[in-house]
Order: C-alpha cells, then sequence, then structure tokens
C-alpha cells in the first residue's frame, strides 16, 4: 500500500466517520441527560429521507437539511413524549421509533417518488458538495490543467497530497461535524446548561430540588439530540450520496452508540472512536480482504469489529464504561 | 388496593392500544392516497380468505411465537432480549449444519435433531451477552444489539465462504436433502378430510410452536424455576435474599429465550426454504419484541398477537401485491404497536385508571 | 406578635384513594425551631413535600410572612425563601460540593464566573455559620454529615429563611446529630426559621421549641414543647396509651447457637464494612445489634443471611458454615436452621408484585412440601398461605392480594410469619418495626419474645434504640464495621450505648 491509498483510505475514513460522529454526539447529549436513546438509527433515516427528498422537489440542499433536521426532531419529540412525558421504557420507544423511520421512509418515499422506496438521484445543486480549501489542488486545477484530479495529486508532494485530499474537499457538514467535538465540550463543561444536563443525568432528583426542571432539560438534550441526527441523516442522503435509498443508515445509529459507549461518554473520545469505526468501515469498503501477515482476514470481520471492540468494552476488560446514574430511568417525584 | 380489574390490564389497555394504532396507520393510508377500508378488505380477503392465504397467515404466526417467547421468557427476569434475531439467524445456522451433514431415515427424527441443534446454536448466542449482564453487569440490550450485528457477520461470511457450494451464485447452501422435509399443513390436514392448500409454506412446526407456548406457561407459572425467574425480574435484592442466583438464572433465563428464537428456524428453514440463506429471518426476531408487548408476556396473549402479525405479515404483502401501498406498512403497524403497548403504555393506562377510580368512588 | 414565618390553613392530599393530609393547618413564628412529630406515613413528608411545590395540594393555602403564596415547584419554594433538607440527600455523587451548591443557581450561562462566586459566598457562609466543607472535594468522596452540611449550604446559598430538615439525624451519629442541632441552634439565633421532621421523641424535647403532633394525615395538636412531656406527646402520636417497654421475663440462655469468629465483609467497591468481630448468640435470648444506619450492621445481617460473602468463621450449632463460594446463599443457610426477616421488606423480604401466597412460598420454593413432582404445589401453597393469614391475623386474610396491596404492618406479618413458622434454630431479624403501625409493633414484639422464650436464639439488628433496649437480653454496639462493646440490657442505657455508637470506647466511657 503506497501513501497515496493510504491517504485515501484516511479520507475515506473522515468521510465515514462523519455520519457516525455526529449522531454519536447526538447519543452524547441524551444519555448524558439520562435519557437512552437506541433510536439515533431512525432519526437518521428518517432526515436522510426528507433532506433528500426535499431537495430533490426543491433543488435547494439546505432547505434539505432543515427538513431533514425537523423530521428527525419529530421523532425526538415522540421519544420525548413516551420516555419524558409518559414515562416509557426508553429502550422500547428507541425500537419503536426505528421501526417507524424504516417503515415510513419507504411508504411515502413510494408514494412520493414511485421509484422502488428511494428519491430521485440528486443533481449538483441539491447536494453538499466539496469544498476547496486554499491551495488544495482540487476539480478546478485538474479542470485547467486538463488532466484527472488523481494524477495530479498524485504526484503532489506529501504535503499536498494530506492537504487536497484528506483535509479539503469535504463538504461542509463534514467540518461543522468536526467543530462540534470542542463545542459539545465546551457546552457540557464550560456552561450552565452542561452543568445542568450532565446533573439531570447523574440525579435527576438534585436538579429538580433545585428549582430546575427535569423535563425541560431533558426535552432540550433530545432536541439536540434531534438536530444533530437530523444533519447526520442529511450528510448521508445528500453529502455522501446522491439520493435516499431504503435503509440507508445501514446500521450506522448503531455502530455510533457503540462508538459513544467505547468513548465513555467523552466528547473528545468521540471523536477518536468514530474515526476507529469509520476506518474500519472505510477499510471494508476498499478492501475485500486484507492480507496481514499471512493471514486473509475476510471483510466480514472489518463489518463486526466495531460492535466485537464494543463488546469487550462493555464487558470491561479494557477499562469499565460506567453509564451516566439516572439513564434510561424515568424521573418519578418521590414521595 | 389495585387501581382496576386485571381484565383491564390485561384485555383493554392491549386492545385501545391496538386500535390507536389502526386508526394511526388507517390515515397514514388515507395521506399515501389509498382507501384504508379497502385496504383492510384486501388484508382479511388475502390473509385469511382461503387456506392459501391462512397457510402464509400461520407460517408466520409460528415464526412469531418462538421469537414472541423468547422475548417474554426473558421480560419475566427483568431482561429485554433484542437480540432474537442474531439468536434466530445463529440457530438456523446450527439447523442447517444438522440437515446438511447428518443423514436422517425420517422427517421426524430429522425435526428432533434439528430442533435440538437450532436451539443449542440459539442458546450459545444468548449466552455470551448473557454471561456478560450476569456477571460483569454490561447492558443486555446493548450487547444483544451488537450480537445481530456480528451474528449477522457471521452468517454472511459462513454463507458466502464456507457453506455454499462450489458454482453456485447466491450466498445460501445447498438444498437440504429430502429426508428433512417436514410435512405441510396440507399433508397433515388431508387424512383428516381438509383441504388445505399445497402451496403454502405452514407445517408441522405449527404445533411445535404450540407445544412450546404450553411448556413456557408451565414454566413460568407452575415450577420452582419459574418462580425465580419471576421473583428476579422483581427484585434483584429480593431474589438473592431468597437464596436464588441471580448470576445463575440471568444464565438459564437467556439460554432459554436463546433456543427459543433458535427454534425458529425449524420453521423458516427447515420447514420453508429448505436451505439457509441471508436474511431468513426477516425481522422476525424483532417483531417478536411487539408481540411480547403486545401478548402481555402471557403464552397465550403470544399466540393471540402471534396470529395477529401473521395476519398482518400475510396481508401486507398481499397489500404490496395488488396496491400501491408497499409491504412497509407493516413495519409502520408494528412500530405503532410497540409503541402504544410499549412506550406509551402510560398514555393509554392513565386515563383509563381514573376512569375506573372515578367509577369505584361513585359506586363507593 | 410578628407575621407568622409560615402558616398552613386547611391542607389537604390525597393520592388516589389514599387522603395522605386532611385539612392541616399550622404556624410558625420566625426564629423558632418547630417540631413535627408522627408515626411514619402519618404525612408528615407529603406535608412537606407540599409546602416545597413536589405537590400540589388539593386544598389549602400557604402563607409566608403574612402574604398569601402560591408554591407550584420546588423554584417557587426557593423564591419564596424555603430551603429544604431531604432524608435522601438530594446530591450529584460525582460532582464537587461548589457544583453541587451552584447546581440551579447560576449566575448566567457561562459556569466558571458562577463558580468563582460561590467560592467567595461559601467561605463566607462557612465563617457565618461554622459550617467547614472542603468545595472541591467530590460528593462520594465525603462522609454523610459532610453532605448533610452541603445540603445546608446548598439552602443557605438560595437565602433561604426557612429551614425544613426531613428526618435529619437517622444517618448520624449521636456526636453528628448533637453537631447538626449546634448549627441549627445557630441559624435559629440568626433569625432563621427550622422546621424539624422526625419521629424521634428525644429531639423534639431536646431541641425545638414548639411541636406539632401528626397522626393518620391529620395534625392532632400543636403545643409550646416546653409545656409538653415525652408520655403526652406519644399519646398523641398513637392514639393512645403506649407501652415504652415490653414486659418480659428474664432470659435462660442456653447453649450456643450461633458463633461468629473473626467476622469480615468487604463490599462491591471494596470497603471493609464488618471488622474481625467476635460474636455468640445461645438459644433463648436475643442479641440486639445497635449503631447508626451504616456502620456494618446491615452487611452482618446479610452475610450471616447468605446474601453476600465474608471471611472469618461462623458456625450453627457447632456446625460450620462456608462464607462463600459453594453453599453460602442464602438458601443453605435456611437449610442450615436460620430463618431471615431482613431490613428491607419491600426490595428484600417480599416481592411487591407477588400474590401473598406466592411470598408465603418465597426462598421456601424449592422445599419439598411445596412441590409436586417437577411442579410447584400451587394448591397447597395457598392452604398454607390461608393456615399463616389467619394465625398472623394479616389483613385482608386473602391470599389472592398483591403483597404491594397490604399495608406496612400486615407486610410485615406476612414475612414474619413465613420465617417463623419454618421452627429455625436462629432468627436474624432487621428493623422489625420500620414503617408499621403500633398495632402490628407489638404484635410483632411479642412474637419474637415468644420465640425466645421457646429457646431458640435471635441476632436482632435495629437503629431504634428504644427497640433494642426493650427486646434484648444483650446489647452489643456496632460502630465502623466492629463491636465497641457489649452489655447486658438491664445494665446499660442509652446514654452509654450512644457514646459507643459514636465510636468512644467503652473503658473511656
Amino acid at each position: 500500500m503506497d501513501f497515496l491509498t493510504l491517504i485515501q483510505v484516511l479520507d475515506s475514513t473522515v468521510r465515514m466517520a462523519t455520519p457516525l460522529l455526529l449522531a454519536c454526539l447526538a447519543g452524547l447529549f441524551s444519555e448524558r441527560a439520562g435519557i437512552f436513546d437506541i433510536g439515533l438509527e431512525g432519526k437518521m433515516l428518517m432526515a436522510a429521507f426528507f433532506s433528500a427528498a426535499v431537495a430533490a422537489v426543491t433543488g435547494n440542499v439546505w432547505l434539505g437539511l432543515l427538513a431533514g433536521i425537523g423530521a428527525s426532531m419529530l421523532l425526538s419529540g415522540l421519544h420525548g413524549l413516551a420516555s419524558i412525558t409518559f414515562r416509557g421504557n426508553q429502550l422500547i420507544s428507541g425500537v419503536a421509533l426505528n421501526f417507524l423511520a424504516s417503515g415510513l421512509t419507504v411508504l411515502i418515499a413510494e408514494s412520493w417518488f414511485r421509484q422502488g422506496g428511494r428519491t430521485p438521484s440528486l443533481l449538483t445543486e441539491g447536494r453538499f458538495n466539496g469544498i476547496e480549501l486554499p491551495f488544495a489542488i482540487g476539480p478546478s486545477e485538474a479542470e485547467a490543467a486538463g488532466r484527472p484530479l488523481s494524477e495530479l495529486i498524485g504526484e503532489a508532494n506529501v504535503i499536498q497530497q494530506i492537504w487536497s485530499e484528506l483535509i479539503s474537499g469535504h463538504s461542509i457538514l463534514v467540518y461543522v461535524a468536526a467543530l462540534m467535538v470542542p463545542l459539545t465540550w465546551w457546552v457540557l463543561f464550560r456552561t450552565r446548561f452542561g452543568l445542568r444536563l450532565r446533573a439531570v443525568g447523574e440525579n435527576p432528583a438534585a436538579v429538580d430540588t433545585a428549582g430546575v426542571s427535569v423535563r425541560g432539560l431533558r426535552f432540550a438534550a433530545i432536541g439536540i439530540a434531534g438536530v444533530l441526527c437530523g444533519i447526520a441523516g442529511a450528510y448521508l442522503a445528500t453529502g455522501l450520496q446522491a439520493g435516499f435509498v431504503k435503509e440507508m443508515t445501514s446500521g450506522r445509529g448503531y455502530i455510533a452508540l457503540a462508538a459513544l459507549i467505547f468513548a465513555k461518554w467523552r466528547p473528545w473520545h468521540a471523536l477518536g472512536a468514530c474515526l476507529l469505526f469509520g476506518l474500519l468501515q472505510a477499510v471494508a469498503l476498499r478492501f475485500q480482504s486484507i492480507q496481514l501477515g499471512g493471514v486473509s482476514i475476510p471483510v466480514q470481520v472489518m463489518d463486526a469489529l466495531p460492535y466485537v471492540l464494543t463488546v469487550v468494552i462493555l464487558a470491561g476488560f479494557v477499562g469499565k464504561a460506567i453509564p451516566p446514574r439516572a439513564g434510561g430511568q424515568p424521573y418519578v417525584k418521590e414521595r | 388496593m389495585e387501581k382496576m380489574p386485571k381484565w383491564a390490564d390485561v384485555v383493554l389497555i392491549p386492545v385501545i392500544s391496538l386500535l390507536l394504532a389502526a386508526v394511526i396507520s388507517a390515515i397514514v393510508i388515507l395521506l399515501i392516497g389509498e382507501n384504508p377500508m379497502e385496504a383492510l378488505n384486501l388484508m382479511v380477503n388475502g390473509a385469511l380468505g382461503s387456506t392459501y392465504g391462512w397457510g402464509y397467515t400461520l407460517y408466520y404466526a409460528t415464526n412469531f411465537l418462538f421469537t414472541g417467547l423468547a422475548v417474554a421468557v426473558a421480560a419475566h427476569a427483568g431482561l429485554f432480549n433484542i437480540g432474537g434475531e442474531g439468536q434466530a439467524m445463529i440457530g438456523g445456522l446450527g439447523l442447517a449444519l444438522v440437515c446438511l451433514y447428518i443423514p436422517f431415515p425420517h422427517w421426524s427424527i430429522a425435526l428432533l435433531v434439528a430442533a435440538v441443534g437450532a436451539g443449542i446454536f440459539g442458546a450459545a448466542w444468548a449466552a455470551i451477552p448473557a454471561y456478560l449482564q450476569a456477571k460483569r453487569g454490561s447492558h443486555i440490550v446493548i450487547t444483544t444489539i451488537m450480537f445481530n450485528f456480528i451474528a449477522a457477520a457471521v452468517l454472511n461470511y459462513m454463507l458466502v465462504s464456507v457453506l455454499k457450494p462450489k458454482g453456485a451464485m447466491d450466498p445460501a447452501t445447498a438444498k437440504f436433502p429430502e429426508s428433512t422435509q417436514l410435512p405441510s399443513l396440507h399433508e397433515i390436514l388431508a387424512p383428516i378430510g381438509i383441504e388445505f392448500s399445497k402451496s403454502a409454506p405452514a407445517n408441522v412446526t405449527l404445533f411445535v410452536g404450540i407445544a412450546a407456548c404450553i411448556v413456557v406457561w408451565g414454566l413460568i407459572w407452575h415450577t420452582p424455576l419459574g418462580h425465580e425467574i419471576r421473583a428476579l425480574g422483581k427484585s434483584e435484592r429480593g431474589a438473592v435474599y431468597a437464596g436464588i442466583s441471580p448470576v445463575r438464572t440471568v444464565m438459564i433465563t437467556m439460554l432459554i429465550s436463546g433456543a427459543l428464537c433458535g427454534l425458529m428456524a425449524t420453521n423458516n428453514v427447515m420447514g420453508e426454504a429448505e436451505r439457509l440463506v441471508l436474511n431468513a429471518t426477516e425481522g422476525a426476531g424483532f417483531i417478536g419484541i411487539a408481540v411480547a408487548l403486545m401478548g402481555r408476556n402471557h403464552p397465550f396473549g403470544v399466540f393471540l398477537a402471534a396470529i395477529l402479525f401473521g395476519f398482518l405479515y400475510q396481508g401486507g404483502a398481499e397489500l404490496a401485491l395488488w396496491t400501491n401501498i408497499p409491504s412497509e406498512l407493516i413495519v409502520v403497524i408494528q412500530a405503532l404497536v410497540i409503541l402504544f403497548t410499549g412506550a406509551l403504555d402510560n398514555m393509554v393506562r392513565m386515563p383509563i385508571e381514573k376512569i375506573f377510580l372515578a367509577f369505584r368512588k361513585e359506586n363507593a | 406578635m410578628t407575621a407568622p414565618a409560615i402558616e398552613l390553613k386547611g391542607i389537604s392530599k390525597a393520592f388516589g384513594p389514599v387522603q395522605a393530609n386532611k385539612d392541616i393547618s399550622i404556624s410558625v413564628q420566625p426564629g423558632t425551631i418547630h417540631g413535627i412529630i408522627g408515626e411514619n406515613g402519618a404525612g408528615k413528608s407529603t406535608l412537606m413535600s407540599i409546602l416545597y411545590g413536589f405537590y400540589k395540594a388539593d386544598k389549602g393555602e400557604i402563607w409566608i410572612k403574612g402574604t398569601k403564596t402560591e408554591i407550584p415547584d420546588s423554584q417557587a419554594a426557593i423564591a419564596a425563601g424555603i430551603g429544604m433538607v431531604f432524608q435522601h440527600f438530594k446530591l450529584v455523587e460525582n460532582f464537587t460540593v461548589l457544583e453541587n451548591i451552584v447546581l440551579g443557581a447560576e449566575d448566567s450561562g457561562l459556569l466558571m464566573p458562577s463558580l468563582s462566586r460561590a467560592r467567595k459566598e461559601l467561605k463566607e457562609l462557612e465563617e457565618e455559620y461554622e459550617l467547614y466543607v472542603d468545595p472541591d472535594k467530590r460528593i462520594d468522596e465525603i462522609g454523610v454529615g459532610m453532605q448533610q452540611r452541603v445540603e445546608i449550604l446548598k439552602a443557605l446559598y438560595r437565602k433561604a429563611e426557612i429551614l425544613i430538615l426531613d428526618e435529619p439525624t437517622g444517618v448520624l451519629t449521636p456526636a453528628e446529630a448533637d453537631q447538626l442541632f449546634r448549627i441549627l441552634d445557630r441559624l435559629r439565633s440568626e433569625g432563621k426559621t427550622i422546621i424539624l421532621i422526625t419521629h424521634k421523641l428525644r429531639e423534639i424535647m431536646e431541641y425545638t421549641d414548639t411541636v406539632s403532633v401528626m397522626r393518620r394525615g391529620q395534625m392532632t395538636a400543636t403545643v409550646k414543647t416546653a409545656e409538653s412531656s415525652p408520655e403526652q406527646l406519644a399519646e398523641l402520636m398513637v392514639g393512645r396509651k403506649v407501652l415504652l417497654r415490653v414486659d418480659k421475663v428474664p432470659a435462660t440462655p442456653g447453649k450456643p447457637i450461633l458463633e461468629i469468629e473473626k467476622l469480615s465483609v468487604v463490599d462491591s467497591a471494596g470497603v471493609q464494612r464488618v471488622k474481625d468481630i467476635d460474636l455468640t448468640v445461645r438459644a433463648g435470648e436475643i442479641l440486639g445489634i445497635a449503631g447508626v444506619a451504616g456502620n456494618g450492621q446491615s452487611e452482618l445481617l446479610e452475610v450471616l443471611g447468605g446474601m453476600r460473602d465474608g471471611t472469618g468463621s461462623i458456625r450453627i450449632n457447632g456446625q460450620p458454615l462456608p462464607l462463600s463460594g459453594k453453599g453460602s446463599d442464602a438458601r443453605a443457610r435456611r437449610h442450615a436452621g436460620i430463618a431471615h426477616v431482613p431490613e428491607d421488606r419491600q426490595r428484600e423480604g417480599l416481592i411487591m408484585d407477588f400474590h401473598a401466597w406466592e411470598n408465603v412460598a418465597f426462598g421456601y420454593h424449592r422445599e419439598d412440601i411445596y412441590k409436586k413432582g417437577l411442579f410447584l404445589d400451587n394448591a397447597a401453597l395457598r392452604a398454607d398461605t390461608e393456615a399463616k393469614m389467619e394465625k398472623f391475623d394479616v389483613r385482608p386474610p386473602n391470599p389472592w392480594l398483591a403483597a404491594k396491596s397490604f399495608s406496612g404492618g400486615n407486610q410485615q406479618k406476612i414475612v414474619v410469619a413465613r420465617e417463623i413458622e419454618r421452627n429455625p434454630d436462629l432468627l436474624l431479624i432487621g428493623q422489625p418495626t420500620r414503617g408499621v403501625d403500633i398495632g402490628a409493633i407489638e404484635f410483632i414484639h411479642q412474637q419474637i419474645m415468644e420465640l425466645r422464650d421457646q429457646g431458640k436464639a435471635i441476632l436482632l439488628v435495629s437503629v431504634e434504640l428504644e427497640e433494642i433496649l426493650s427486646l434484648s437480653d444483650r446489647v452489643a454496639v456496632m460502630f465502623d464495621g466492629k463491636i465497641m462493646g457489649e452489655r447486658p440490657a438491664d445494665q446499660t442505657d442509652e446514654k452509654e450505648l450512644g457514646l459507643l455508637m459514636a465510636g468512644v470506647a467503652g473503658e473511656a466511657a
């Protein structure tokens, strides 16, 4: 494997990691506030569909993004209604939302577009396209030189290769996702809202008796989760790919959940975990099998590795993952 | 004092939840420009209007019986087994190995041994999450979700690289030998003079499923083990006080649950496909969640809910065939049932409790 | 006369069919300590939860400093100058003291300025009221007494003028409790108003200015403490004359039934809860274990009952029993002749959703008498339950009712019936009358005495000194996992035991 291939795999890692990271941070807000969220998958799927559908119809990707966020927020609201207002089982609510999204997206797609549960393919203006950073070699340079972009990058020096292939050329949502990491950290640990949010996930009674609404905080948290899942879904359908296809999240919500546990509910670690899992996906995408010291590792190992790693972490063999203490329990005032 | 009579809890609330789900589904059908009444009519005719329809309805119901019972047994111990899908997949693998590599003289013996194989494989797949929950406190919901994906990868690998016959294109095993073919309802019912559709996949495993219901009922309410499982589900400290080992009970419960999921393979893999294909489970492991919730974790309730979902699945397939409503409508209904009977239970329950309370005060 | 700091007029509150508070009125003068006393379940906590905005009263008015005030939530209560220290502290365990104090009372959206202002103010409060605590320690690193201080500081930081304390001494040693009351005294002299909820007569008599008595949701009287007596208050609490001591004949101890040597218990967090204990309980005697909650008594009971592992040795009738691994679980203990009435009947002794008849088999469900082949003999079990209910006067005597449908006293009777009727050699019994009404207390005490007089050995754990003194033949005091001393019950008193409970060694006392 030469250096350029490596850079290309890493570039693909960044793309694959972006939806994971956004969903993972969504889960982080939700679970830090004490609401388990296994509905990440469903929210992303719903957002992916509505962003692609609206972008396809209006030709405006920003409207698509808004629609995606709105759809995801709607599911968040339902999750809140079930698990906060009516104190239902958060896990069951999450499962229900995943099915709801899985069924509704195809149902509506069929009704609107009649293309076998997909949206029409998005043209350039319906997508989030790559942003070329200054000094990077991009499509415009390729056009000017009249040669393929890959050739130009292949000839460039190492730093230029890293800059042009790995750092530059991603859609705006990738950079947004990257910025979300420090922002999440700052909100959680440097603001009043963050303090209260973390408190409500550890001991909601403490927050309640301090005169702060547990319900309000938890709804705010899952609202943020809705926004982030919305962006993640929109990125899938309008950034990573050009349109919605049935079940296009293909388990990313669960991988994000795995990454969240892997990261032990911490923002910077979430970045690391998502990059790792993104790398596994990128490798699986590029190579059918990997030769490692004479042993051929089947591609299915790459598919399964994020889950296996998470189980190992959960088992506490590599440091114990302690979730927020009040996670999963509806808050009932004590008599 | 009880807030309301038991029948309200067991019958009234599930029925109201179901009605709510039905109403919302009807609205969804309206919104996509179809007629809900016509759709219902088509579904009833397609699923229950002929022995062919019944044959499919009962075939699906058999799948859901096993996975529903599996979720219910785990729920009694306070465990949410969301890994039925993976356990059923691996159960299918176990069953396929038995059917492919052991020669059988007769289908009955084949069924028996294959059931054992499927059960053991399914149980084994549940064993690791169970152990991690019992011994290390890893949340079983998360680990079983992870194991679903790992199961899919394992199955994919086995079918693509190991079990696929040479020269074949699809990732599937060879067809099982003839001696493992199970009698269909047509063959069973013909001698007693009932004409049942030849081409419907319902088969003898329906009776295995019904037997499983009875066994689970006896186990949960009439044996010391059932007492222990239910006690643990209500209070772990209570269980320890009573000398019930939580580790042992969690393990046993999950092994039973996983085995029940594995047993599903006798129906879908052995009874219908007669070979193991990718995605043989078709989400039945997840439907088990809806079935158990709907059936209030009672085997008889699970039986009724399984038939209901069998009807929905067959009816949904008919809808997709004759109208522009895709079969994903069923996934939506399934989601709504889980939502209303599971997560939004209190939304339905609280007003009803209030009504009963008001009624009681008036009478008092 | 100045306006009362707080005045409740005709407060009523029902939970479903249960009337928790009924037409309650009180008035508390500023700068005083007002006690509210009553049995468990009398409605004290509900009343205070209404005052703190946790529940909305069905009827009635709250007046603060002469103005009618609506308190729909805790926010409003805080704004009205009410602070509350709950029985179970409302602290975030992995936050620091400072973060806990600031939580909900931050100055602005940014955290750092709030924290640094709070640090300064905390210092002033500490000096003003002598309430020292390290602001940077995490809650799970400090002791219970300190945690309570944090709760008080939380209220003061929010400028509370009225401080409500709900059973504040339940988790404190007598010495810590004394310290708490010195702090309260100080607060009173600064003009704060304090409402003290307790079921301990001694605290009411020693520290309050006025006292209200509650019984079954109603306020039965409000009197000046100086003008009342413990006997009078007890009678008001219970509604009839109370015998504060149980009649008992002198014990005639026989051979040792339970012998404990060098018993230690380490909990799952790695903390040693029981430290090298030696104890003996003989046939026909009651050994009482006194101590403040959380000093290892619970763990002692649990290790003896087979609920957790330990090291050292225990013998029953001279036979050694394993303390970990195979044969150390609760079932094996029952086989060895140990019956166990656990401290927490709702979480341990009973499965609240099970029918009464299922609960009567609970723990004994694998015994042959309840089995028919592989199956449970449910019919036999129900017959057995009816017999036990009759004998122990459980009301209503219906085996089909779920355990949660019985009152606390009747629940306890089911547990006691199940355990005593096994004819055990040794009875372990923890907090036998916690949350139990007076009638059932007398019945249960009587059952314990009868069992003793039949020549059984009894190990009693209770945090109620009165109960320990009235039932036990010998009293051992536990502090920090160790036995501080052992006394014959008729040669000691609350004062001496109190010193032992505080960790002051016997010889020095």
